[in-house]
């Protein structure tokens, strides 16, 4: 009875866990919980924080990183944004500090069209090539039928000549 | 014309092999600096060990500074400091931008390790710091006479970074304020 009963108690523990610690990371995200005039504003934060990069750390957005110059960033967000500064606003006030590469979305321009329209042409490129093998191999078929129609019997003979050639070689 | 197409993919792969070696040289953590080309960005901060006296950017002055981010929290300043010792005792002028720091550490640092700077600026909050671009400490800006910033450095400034990167700019900035 007794181990019965440590093992109810292993399983019940068990399922319990995994809610102890959706509970403790809700308690960790509180700690950034910012409070907004408008619950609008609060959206807009939350796309913005998810959509620009920490400059510290490689490959992180605002939203996921702890380093002190993106709580800097996020601080400086959320008073723009209760200043009614725009997004557009926002992200140039940054940028013009921190470079484009704070922009997960990279705005188009010399630098950035290649990034924006290579998988576009390599669509084009795709359906392009599809299309020229599907049509092209088509047509070899039908020459292939009228070539070997008009052979006349020298160019029969030069044929076989040739393919014998090849098998010799 | 068909035996010409049958080296595109080499071509391509050529292609692409080319830029992907020139990828590995790149340093990811190397990040283009906005602000090369700029004006050195406004400011009004006290100074340290005066904090009554409130600096602006025109106490840089018409001359040629490094501005030097730095911090008693940040180790790779402690292996930095030595070098801008050195500096200094050269005659390169550079100005300290104390970055999130305690005054009181700040002042024991300089004490202990030497002073090569010609003031400090108290960036308590790091409000200069965000308008300069700032990630981190060590950094350090190269400032020409016009106020204009022309060169950043994220990270330590060694004799290496200083012989091969700044030393050639500094000397040539020098000579165009003269």
């Amino acid at each position: 009875m007794p181990v019965y009963f440590l093992k109810l108690l292993l399983t019940a523990s068990l399922l319990i866990l995994p809610l102890a610690f959706s509970e403790r990371s809700e308690l960790l995200a509180s700690t950034e919980v910012v409070e907004f005039s408008d619950p609008q504003l609060r959206k807009r934060y939350y796309q913005l924080v998810q959509e620009l990069r920490c400059p510290k750390c490689q490959n992180q957005n605002l939203a996921d990183s702890n380093a002190p110059i993106s709580k800097d960033m996020k601080a400086q967000i959320y008073s723009m944004l209760e200043a009614k500064n725009t997004d557009d606003e926002i992200k140039q006030h940054l940028v013009s500090r921190y470079s484009e590469f704070v922009l997960y979305r990279p705005e188009v321009n010399t630098n950035t069209w290649f990034l924006w329209f290579a998988p576009l042409c390599l669509v084009f490129v795709g359906v392009f090539i599809v299309w020229r093998y599907a049509f092209a191999g088509g047509r070899a078929q039908s020459n292939i039928k009228s070539d070997t129609a008009v052979l006349t019997d020298k160019q029969q003979q030069q044929l076989s000549q040739l393919l014998g050639e090849d098998d010799n070689s | 014309m068909k035996r010409v197409a049958l080296f595109v993919p080499l071509v391509v792969f050529a292609i692409l092999t080319l830029f992907l070696l020139k990828g590995l040289e790149r340093d990811p953590t190397e990040l283009p600096s906005a602000l090369v080309g700029e004006s050195f960005p406004i400011f009004t901060l006290p100074s340290l060990g005066d904090e009554q006296r409130l600096l602006t950017e025109r106490d840089l002055g018409s001359r040629v500074v490094l501005v030097n981010v730095w911090a008693t929290w940040c180790f790779a300043c402690r292996i930095e400091h030595p070098m801008l010792n050195q500096l200094a005792a050269q005659g390169v002028n550079i100005i300290g931008l104390n970055y999130k720091d305690q005054n009181d550490k700040a002042l024991q640092w300089l004490e202990q390790k030497g002073n090569p700077y010609l003031f400090n600026i108290v960036d308590a909050n790091g409000i200069l710091g965000f308008d300069l671009g700032v990630t981190g400490a060590p950094e350090t800006y190269l400032v020409d006479a016009s106020g204009t910033i022309r060169y950043r450095r994220v990270g330590v400034v060694d004799q290496r970074i200083w012989d091969e990167e700044i030393k050639d700019l500094y000397q040539q900035l020098i000579g165009e304020a003269d």
